[in-house]
């Protein structure tokens, strides 16, 4: 393996509260090549806040630490807030969770995206508007040119996400993350969407960081996966090695998921008492 | 297809047409239906009060056949929808009674009180937009820095301070005191009546005449009160700017521009701006039709021949003529702001067309 594009060490996130602060990351550490990491775990667990403190998108009050935070040789601890928007869009870039609240409502699509690409480049007005017709239809919208004209109100949720994902991915970056891609879409269109972020992924050769809360999605679309737990990561190992986790909570997330065909009565419910100890 | 697209599209624009038509007629109707409805409430209300407007120009010392003679002549003795029908009547012709107090008629006197209050109220929000907006903004984007805490200062002071007392203060220091600005009234006595009204606002008609010096005097006259105003106007406009845009910046699509790598000044002002224009409007709108409404304090402090004062003077004097027309005035003024409002959420937010 070549030098990592990501590296994180010790990575904390805390947040002031009126009883002093709270860690929400709790020292967490991994390495991301040219390949697809997987971050689950339930609200709450922090994968989301981690997503955010690559970004160094965490404000106010809230407060990111780490012993190492380097991208591509950069340590982005260091950077300033001018830097990490040369980085941000440009270099990583990030898929958030529900089209319905994360494009702006009063700017249409096509505006949106075009503002995604000429923060980073300067084009002329009929490059740009390829570039996005061409981005439309590699995430497989028919007719880019009706689709830009329109609001995100007046587009679906599948169609929304999409919307974001061409976004996200017009200054072609390295790294994508996508925090909960799916969690706001319908089943049906949950892979789709997915899909299509794993063809843009592997055919660009970027970095992907998939962050969700269902250890079945994340096991088919991921190369590795890290199984975060109330701000730490419990379980480390490569996706297609599930099976043999150790970490009694990967344990029982793994024996909460129902397959089909069977015929238990009851679900086990997770024991935290054998990993948190109160 | 380019044989078929020529009818199909005149076909489209004159379907278009029609249906911005059906529009303006339906904006006129609601117009003309709820001024209806505003004359109808304001006249019952008016001669149900118990003001005798009979006795408003005969005097309480007349005799019984004089007293019934004015009630005649003043068409009072007809029953109420005859008053009301004959009342609508005059008022779509243009006619809305001779005043009592004054014994002009009461549209003569609305053209000479209401242009100097539509002034006042127009530059006071003026003031108020052009520095509220930006200090809600500003305050909002730094949320609990010194100039946050500074401006809700300055908002607090501008909700809580009584208007009369500000401009008592202003025009002790800034006329009495320092000179800088004109007295009370509209001009100095020496250029009074010296510009034929021909809008009733001063500063149009002094310009229209050429006449620049009337000009510069009418604005050293206008600058205090309408401060005043655009102070209280700017207080609230700028609070409800900032919690406006602390909601929009909590927004994910603030997020997402932050993902893009926009720069903070455009992540403000088209992502967190942009969609709080509508609600702004809203505030705007009201406070502007408030000041509309002439504000009899400042009227009185700056012995500013408004509308307020027209209209408290006649209750005084029972001039239910006087009474009826500044309120058909005001009322009309806030039909229009709405209907402004209206127009312009649809020009602004797209979910609204």
């Amino acid at each position: 393996m070549t030098a990592p594009m990501l590296s994180v060490e010790n990575l904390r996130v805390s947040f002031p509260t009126h009883r002093g602060r709270v860690e929400v990351v709790k020292g967490i550490s991994f390495e991301l090549g040219r390949e697809r990491l997987g971050i689950v775990g339930e609200s709450g667990s922090g994968k989301s806040m981690t997503g955010r403190a690559i970004l160094k998108l965490i404000r106010k009050p809230g407060l990111v630490t780490a012993d190492r935070l380097e991208f591509d040789g950069i340590d982005l601890r260091a950077q300033s807030e001018k830097q990490m928007r040369a980085i941000r869009g440009a270099r990583i870039s990030m898929v958030m969770q529900d089209p319905k609240f994360s494009l702006n409502p009063v700017m249409t699509v096509g505006e949106q995206i075009a503002e995604a690409l000429v923060t980073h480049e300067k084009l002329a007005r009929r490059e740009v508007e390829e570039r996005i017709e061409a981005m439309l239809h590699s995430v497989r919208i028919d007719d880019p040119k009706r689709v830009a004209g329109l609001y995100p109100h007046e587009v679906s949720g599948g169609m929304g996400q999409r919307v974001m994902i061409a976004m996200m991915l017009i200054p072609e970056p390295e790294l994508l993350i996508a925090d909960e891609p799916t969690s706001a879409l319908d089943v049906s269109v949950q892979a789709q969407v997915l899909d299509i972020i794993d063809d843009l992924v592997t055919s660009k050769g970027m970095g992907l960081i998939l962050i969700s809360h269902d250890l079945n999605l994340v096991s088919r679309y991921c190369d590795r996966i890290l199984v975060m737990n109330a701000g730490t990561v419990v379980e480390e190992c490569a996706a297609g090695q599930l099976d043999q986790a150790s970490h009694p909570y990967t344990r029982g997330l793994l024996a909460a998921m129902p397959t089909i065909n069977e015929s238990r009565d009851e679900l086990p419910v997770l024991d935290r008492n054998q990993w948190a100890g109160t | 297809m380019p044989t078929t697209e020529t009818p199909d599209s005149a076909f489209v624009t004159r379907r278009r047409w029609r249906r911005r038509l059906g529009a303006i007629a339906g904006f006129v109707v609601t117009v003309f239906l709820t001024f209806l409805g505003l004359l109808a409430i304001t006249f019952f209300i008016g001669r149900v009060i118990p003001i005798d407007p009979v006795l408003a120009v005969v005097g309480d010392r007349a005799s019984n056949e004089v007293y019934a003679a004015a009630r005649t002549a003043m068409g009072l003795d007809q029953p109420l929808v005859v008053q009301f029908f004959h009342y609508v009547v005059n008022v779509f012709s243009g006619d809305l009674g001779q005043s009592v107090s004054t014994g002009r008629s009461v549209v003569e006197d609305l053209s000479r009180f209401f242009p100097a209050t539509l002034e006042m109220a127009t530059i006071g929000i003026l003031i108020g937009v052009l520095l509220g907006v930006p200090l809600g903004v500003i305050a909002a984007s730094r949320q609990g820095s010194l100039i946050d805490q500074i401006i809700r200062v300055v908002g607090l002071l501008g909700y809580s301070m009584p208007a009369f007392w500000l401009g008592l203060v202003g025009l002790a220091l800034f006329y009495a005191k320092l000179r800088w600005v004109g007295g009370p009234g509209r001009l100095d006595i020496f250029y009074d009546g010296l510009v034929a009204p021909a809008t009733g606002l001063l500063l149009v008609d002094s310009l229209l005449a050429g006449e620049i010096d009337i000009f510069w005097n009418a604005i050293t006259h206008l600058v205090l009160p309408a401060s005043v105003l655009g102070f209280f106007s700017l207080a609230y406009i700028a609070r409800m700017t900032r919690s406006f845009m602390l909601d929009q910046l909590s927004q994910e699509f603030v997020t997402t521009a932050r993902v893009k790598g926009v720069p903070e000044r455009v992540v403000i002002w088209r992502h967190a701006f942009n969609p709080i224009r509508v609600p702004l409007i809203t505030v705007i709108g009201l406070s502007y039709a408030g000041l509309l409404e002439g504000s009899v304090m400042i009227e009185t402090v700056f012995s500013w021949p408004g509308i307020g004062n027209y209209l408290t003077t006649a209750l005084l004097n029972a001039d239910m003529n006087a009474v009826l027309g500044s309120t058909l005035v005001i009322g009309a003024v806030f039909i229009f702001i709405n209907k402004i409002s209206d127009v312009l959420y649809r020009v602004l937010d797209p979910r609204a067309r």
